[in-house]
């Protein structure tokens, strides 16, 4: 949708130059104040939790970008770090809990499992959370280091910061799923499940 | 090697197959039938005192000619002593050993993990479902050699039959058998389990 509603001019400063300076003011505001007070709910599974763990702590502090809160309940928390590993039996669980968190809420995907299911490409492993919960950042490496996560939390922030409060377009908001409970369509789930990397060998029996 | 295996087959006969050493170990193969009374006399005899049990688990050779074997792992606290125990069974025929929670309870869970990942059939068990995959997995045993290891349906219908199943049936009461032994328990945990986390008792009562 266009951001500058039909206005008549009534002088040489346009009204509609003036309303958007207003909306670009008040994006800035909410923005500032959600990337800035980002309230983490860990949901760490594996090692990668092991570096979430070092991240909180006082060395690499990720207090200093407002995550001053870890919040060990999905009601009160804003983003959602997943760091490890994640079998099919956490599936529902994890959709459960991005549920149950309040809007708007993000999405961090720590490390390369759970991104793309690492080096478990096999029966028990969800092939990349993003087949579960949307996901906004991905953090990469086997665990990341701090410094890794940090940076995807300020890429979250830098995400967070362009977005806008008077975009139509329903980015934050849940799509209804259908009967099949499933986030993306199968076929697209199978295709970026493909064997990759030294596994292309192995196939399925049926 | 152990002499408990010159003292089963003097026992048991026939039942006691081959015995054989193995890193230190000793091993010893039992016939399916007398698995039961061997493992009792294992653990009951004075001279041997096996008396506990510390794992239960199978294995499937790559070999199709080789049987699948369940394995017992015997450790006697007292003398210090372990002991391996097999049964070999026909992987294309009939998977089913007889249950040793009668004499071990610890049994319980890892007979439950063997028919999980296997689906070895412990007869007399008294709660045999799945432990580690969720109760309404159906692509069969994933550590069997013939299970493909990204398993039998398509990433698409995993994630589909994951999601439909409920987080909490594995937390149910039943899970943690508190309700089986709820009769057993003093009366003072009774009242605390009654009045549940707030401490208030249900209006009924």
């Amino acid at each position: 949708m266009k951001r500058v509603i039909e206005t008549k001019e009534v002088s040489g400063q346009s009204p509609n130059y003036l309303l958007a300076k207003f909306q670009d003011l008040v994006d800035w505001a909410v923005n500032s104040s959600r990337a800035n007070s980002l309230w983490p709910m860990p949901f760490g599974t594996a090692c990668c939790a092991i570096e979430f763990m070092a991240t909180a702590a006082s060395r690499y502090d990720f207090a200093r970008f407002g995550m001053e809160r870890q919040a060990f309940s999905p009601r009160q928390a804003d983003v959602l770090i997943c760091a490890g590993r994640l079998p099919f039996k956490l599936a529902p669980v994890i959709r459960r809990i991005y549920d149950q968190m309040p809007q708007p809420k993000w999405v961090i995907s720590m490390g390369a499992c759970a991104s793309t299911g690492g080096i478990f490409d096999n029966y028990a492993m969800v092939q990349g959370i993003d087949t579960i919960v949307p996901v906004d950042v991905y953090v990469p490496g086997c665990p990341p280091r701090p410094e890794g996560l940090l940076y995807g939390v300020l890429l979250l922030h830098k995400k967070i910061r362009g977005e806008s409060l008077f975009d139509r377009v329903p980015r934050r908001d849940e799509q209804p799923l259908d009967e099949r409970g499933l986030r993306l369509p199968p076929e697209q789930i199978d295709e970026i499940s493909e064997p990759f990397g030294n596994s292309v060998h192995q196939f399925r029996s049926a | 090697m152990n002499p408990t295996v010159d003292a089963l087959r003097a026992t048991f006969g026939n039942a006691i197959g081959r015995g054989l050493e193995s890193c230190g170990d000793t091993i010893v193969y039992v016939a399916r039938e007398a698995l039961l009374d061997a493992m009792a006399w294992l653990r009951d005899t004075p001279q041997q005192r096996y008396d506990y049990l510390v794992d239960v688990t199978a294995v499937e050779y790559r070999d199709r000619e080789r049987p699948l074997e369940v394995v017992y792992h015997l450790r006697s606290l007292a003398r210090r002593a372990d002991l391996r125990v097999k049964v070999e069974l026909d992987p294309r025929g009939d998977l089913t050993v007889d249950s040793v929670v009668p004499l071990w309870r610890g049994a319980d869970w890892l007979e439950r993990e063997t028919y999980d990942m296997f689906g070895v059939t412990f007869r007399g068990h008294p709660d045999l479902r799945r432990i580690l995959m969720w109760e309404t997995y159906a692509e069969g045993y994933p550590l069997r050699k013939d299970f493909p290891l990204r398993g039998r349906f398509s990433r698409a219908e995993q994630v589909r039959q994951a999601l439909g199943a409920n987080p909490e049936a594995h937390y149910s009461m039943e899970e943690l058998s508190i309700a089986e032994a709820y009769d057993e328990l003093p009366a003072d945990m009774k009242e605390r389990l009654r009045r549940g986390e707030r401490g208030q008792l249900p209006d009924s009562e």
